[in-house]
């Protein structure tokens, strides 16, 4: 056990590639059986990857900022390294992506009938990447894991995607590697400045305030379009309804995060004058992007562009969060995220349970679902308010803590985000009208029958999150706490932030 | 000279090459085109023993024989390698392909080999008339092979434009000496390197004849604004051929590019690096924008090689000992790159003829998963995303421009590498995503399969553990036996 502990982050990346390496291996007569033993395979490979994440939570010591869990070897030259760790900003995602995984391939059980292996293999290569993003603790590292994601995703949207798959493939690809080559170019010129690509040592660095700048918009181009940010956000909605159901949920529960996690990792620590200088910028895009795309939400006709809208209306709300820089607003944006990852994707799901069923996102094919499904029905009102942000719901907290980190910063930002929860109740509630209730005047609809066994097996768990992180909040704010207090304090410790301070004391006592 | 002989150690592997190369010839005369496959397995063997020769006997210490007109180092040494590794492969991929069209002449490996010759010369050169005559013995040889399939308008097409334009070049190549002989006195790089390091300021007929001289070496490598002839020579070409231009001479020249300008120019580096930097942003941009509308894949990759030596320039623009490492990488992994995809072009077959549409791919990953994978690697690798092998290439001759403080250069570099990887992922796509096609016809012999394969392997994720660290320590040792 001793020698799992000791590379479990490695063990953790390691797994999915040997479940693809099996998956690649089995070959049976009968296609059925091969599709079988394909969906099997997946399936134990990231359930043992997920219940190593829960090893990793558990071994995990909340009362410290330092970097657990760490491995390090030489890779290339003396300064680029492996170089993997958790500390309470990512564990937590960690989990989450492993989490997750479980669930997709489950939900693309009978709904992937081509491809199945490759299917699942690409699944199992971004589940590796997605670890290695939120674990690298060198920046060479982490830019290689961020971009190679792209290839696995791309090859999703495009092939199991919808009709119009191929322009969002695309889409989602440039979008995401413009963003990602301009941050390339700050990489570089930090190793050159500073000889190291080590994450750590460059957060105790200090860049002029000057290069700083640069640099903060260099990694904010990369990480704005990954969450994204208003108005960059236009590729999402494009990938989320073209791709398979699988795809949205990974893309919503864990892809979007990494641009969180980039600004929480880099920008904060790295580029602490930049941050405040910038800030007002951020503020300013996240609450038009609040603002905007609820209203946009209002007015779509497909399910998938609508949950696609409020992602970006939720992912303004953690940009906000993030660049208060106060403790209340970054552990309500990790929180957010965290539970959009689970909330969204569970969305997704619910999407994806009625296209499997009617093959149409349109919402005014449904209606009346509370008649015929049940169980359906509850989940998919109990899910809307834990995005609505209702109290005992893994959303109410998140957003709770943002607007008081919102309010103690400037009332004006509170007041605009404020009212982006009063427009997702609009939309939520509109969309939970027309699907759920209302007549059941559609005979195809009529025909549908209720959740399978199946179906309820992937719901269950996320249901039990979405309640558990309502009600008690704590255990997922206590691994958290330690590290965002020590990222606030070196932030404030930077010399020339002293002077920017003086609107943002209050929030930091 | 005193009338000795000069030390023929340092070029012993030419002389195998030479040797090797007249032997064949004679073997072919004597027993005509049916000894085809016989010659082209010698001929391998041929450069197999040479490489085998340079590595072990002459090895990776500075000589110099022939009064300084040949030089064999460290640099030569490994760019060598890869001239060589080219070429067999070249040789190996060629013959289902040259049987289909008919031309499989015993000619076709001879002058493979002497073009081969010409460019370790080229590598080797210490003198402009070294150069010169390595340069002229290369091109040579290259017309013909580019006018191989004769019965075919295309290729002879092919063979004419090569010739005139490269005639051409050669032209502003001699001019550029002579001005450089008649302004500074000598043609011997190291003593021009003393004379322009000395002297307050080099004359500027000097200047102009460098300047000259970079617009041929920048034909040869066909880098913007002098790469006209490109497309045509590819599409013209017989296929092998196509894939021989892109690997081999591609590597030769740009190697040569890089001693002229280091060990015969240092002196004026601040002018030549602009002229470098101007081809090496015109370059990457043309090879990005202009791809995107090509529909033939041999068309298509033809400006893809333009990009790429685009891309590979950044590390001479740097003008550093990390920038000439930089390249080294760059070209070593674009030649796997480029080699396993015109393998893969010429299994491009349907009923017994060859296709080179791009569309032609079409549901390639239904009909050959293997080969659609391999081909999806090397796009991926030539469009420089991580976790494949062309990413490293990208990552070290960036790291060297933003060294050397070219910050307008690796932003170009990177924006343009966004716009190229619009039709490596159209061919992805392709592949992937539409409705199959026919499938391609089989048969089209293991030693292709191999290559695939190997090259395949070589940029996919395997580059990250294994290959990296000896590629950069063996480019680091090359570029350190470069003087500066």
């Amino acid at each position: 056990m001793f020698f799992l502990e000791n590379h479990l982050l490695s063990f953790m990346m390691i797994m999915p590639l040997i479940g693809a390496g099996i998956i690649l291996l089995i070959h049976h007569q009968d296609k059925e059986i091969e599709k079988r033993n394909i969906r099997s395979v997946a399936l134990f490979a990231t359930i043992v990857t997920f219940i190593m994440s829960l090893v990793l939570w558990a071994g995990f010591d909340g009362s410290t900022a330092d970097f657990q869990f760490v491995e390090q070897y030489n890779w290339v030259g003396e300064d680029i390294k492996y170089y993997v760790g958790v500390d309470g900003i990512s564990v937590l995602f960690v989990v989450l992506t492993a989490f997750l995984m479980p669930i997709v391939i489950l939900s693309s059980w009978e709904s992937i009938e081509n491809r199945v292996a490759e299917y699942m293999i690409a699944f199992l290569v971004l589940e590796t990447l997605m670890i290695g993003v939120f674990t690298a603790l060198d920046i060479f590292l982490f830019y290689v894991f961020f971009e190679g994601g792209l290839i696995p995703m791309y090859l999703l949207i495009g092939i199991w995607g919808g009709v119009n798959r191929v322009y969002a493939s695309f889409k989602f690809f440039l979008y995401t590697l413009l963003g990602s080559v301009l941050m390339l170019v700050a990489v570089l010129y930090m190793y050159i400045e500073t000889g190291t690509t080590d994450i750590p040592a460059l957060m105790t660095q200090h860049f002029d305030p000057n290069v700083q700048n640069w640099l903060w918009l260099a990694f904010f181009a990369s990480f704005a379009v990954k969450m994204p940010m208003w108005p960059v956000h236009t590729w999402l909605p494009d990938a989320h309804v073209q791709a398979p159901t699988g795809g949205s949920v990974i893309l919503a529960g864990v892809l979007l995060k990494m641009g969180g996690y980039g600004f929480l990792r880099f920008s904060l620590p790295m580029f602490p004058e930049a941050t405040v200088h910038f800030a007002w910028l951020v503020f300013a895009l996240s609450v038009v992007a609040i603002i905007y795309t609820s209203l946009v939400a209002l007015v779509q006709e497909d399910i998938k562009k609508l949950i696609a809208y409020s992602s970006v209306a939720h992912m303004g709300f953690v940009t906000i969060g993030i660049f208060l820089v106060n403790t209340n607003g970054v552990e309500g944006a990790i929180f957010t995220m965290l539970s959009h990852g689970i909330v969204s994707g569970a969305l997704f799901l619910c999407v994806g349970v009625i296209y499997d069923r009617l093959h149409t996102r349109e919402i005014s094919r449904y209606g009346g679902l509370a008649t015929n499904m049940k169980i359906y029905a509850v989940l998919f009102v109990l899910f809307s308010m834990a995005s609505v942000g209702l109290p005992g719901t893994s959303g109410f907290i998140g957003e709770f803590l943002v607007l008081n980190g919102a309010y103690t910063y400037n009332s004006w930002i509170a007041f605009g985000a404020a009212s982006g929860v009063i427009l997702g109740a609009a939309y939520m509630l509109y969309l939970v009208r027309r699907l759920i209730y209302g007549e059941l005047d559609k005979d195809d609809v009529k025909a549908m029958p209720d959740l399978s066994l199946r179906e309820k097996l992937i719901f269950a768990p996320l249901v039990a999150v979405v309640l558990w992180m309502g009600i008690y909040p704590n255990s997922f704010l206590e691994p958290i706490h330690t590290s965002v207090s020590s990222l606030i304090e070196t932030h404030f410790s930077s010399p020339a932030a002293d002077h920017a301070e003086s609107g943002m004391a209050d929030a930091v006592e | 000279m005193n009338g000795e002989l000069p030390s023929l150690l340092p070029i012993l592997p030419e002389l195998i090459l030479a040797i090797g190369a007249l032997a064949l010839l004679m073997l072919g005369v004597f027993q005509g085109d049916k000894s085809y496959n016989q010659i082209t397995n010698l001929s391998v063997v041929v450069l197999i023993l040479a490489a085998f020769v340079m590595i072990s006997y002459v090895g990776g210490d500075r000589q110099e024989t022939f009064g300084g007109m040949f030089v064999t180092d460290a640099f030569a040494v490994f760019t060598k390698t890869l001239v060589f590794t080219g070429a067999a492969v070249v040789l190996l991929i060629s013959g289902t392909y040259m049987k289909d069209n008919n031309i499989a002449r015993f000619e076709y490996p001879v002058l493979v080999l002497l073009a081969t010759l010409g460019m370790l010369v080229m590598i080797s050169a210490g003198n402009l008339m070294s150069l010169y005559v390595g340069l002229e013995l290369q091109s040579l040889s290259l017309y013909v092979l580019a006018a191989m399939n004769r019965d075919r308008i295309r290729s002879t097409e092919a063979g004419l434009k090569y010739f005139v334009l490269g005639a051409l070049s050669s032209g502003m190549l001699l001019y550029g000496i002579s001005l450089i002989y008649g302004f500074a006195g000598t043609t011997d790089f190291t003593y021009l390197a003393d004379s322009l390091r000395t002297g307050t300021d080099a004359h500027v007929g000097v200047i102009i004849g460098m300047v000259f001289l970079m617009a041929g070496l920048a034909f040869k490598v066909s880098a913007v604004p002098f790469h006209m002839w490109t497309p045509d020579v590819y599409e013209g070409s017989p296929t092998p051929v196509t894939a021989f231009f892109a690997a081999a001479p591609k590597v030769a020249a740009l190697a040569l590019f890089v001693r002229v300008m280091v060990t015969a120019f240092p002196g004026l580096v601040v002018e030549w690096q602009q002229v470098i930097i101007f081809i090496s942003i015109a370059s990457m941009l043309v090879g990005a924008f202009i791809a995107i509308v090509q529909t033939n894949i041999k068309r298509l990759l033809a400006y893809s090689s333009i990009g790429h030596i685009g891309y590979a320039l950044v590390g001479l623009a740097a003008g550093t000992q990390e920038g000439i490492e930089a390249l080294l990488i760059y070209i070593a992994i674009y030649l796997t790159m480029t080699l396993g995809t015109f393998a893969a072009v010429l299994t491009m077959r349907r009923n017994e003829s060859m296709v080179e549409k791009i569309t032609d791919l079409a549901g390639l990953s239904r009909n050959n998963l293997p080969m659609a994978l391999a081909i999806a690697i090397f796009m991926f690798s030539l469009a420089g995303i991580p976790l494949l092998a062309g990413f490293w290439g990208k990552w070290f001759v960036f790291l060297a421009a933003v060294q050397a403080g070219l910050w307008p250069l690796a932003l170009i570099g990177l924006l343009s590498s966004v716009v190229s990887a619009y039709y490596y992922l159209r061919i992805v796509k392709i592949m992937f995503f539409d409705e199959p096609a026919q499938g391609f016809d089989g048969g089209h012999g293991k030693s292709i399969s191999v290559v695939i394969g190997v090259a395949a392997l070589i940029n996919s994720p395997v580059s990250y553990f294994l290959l990296i660290m000896p590629l950069v320590a063996a480019a680091g040792w090359a570029a350190r036996s470069l003087i500066f």
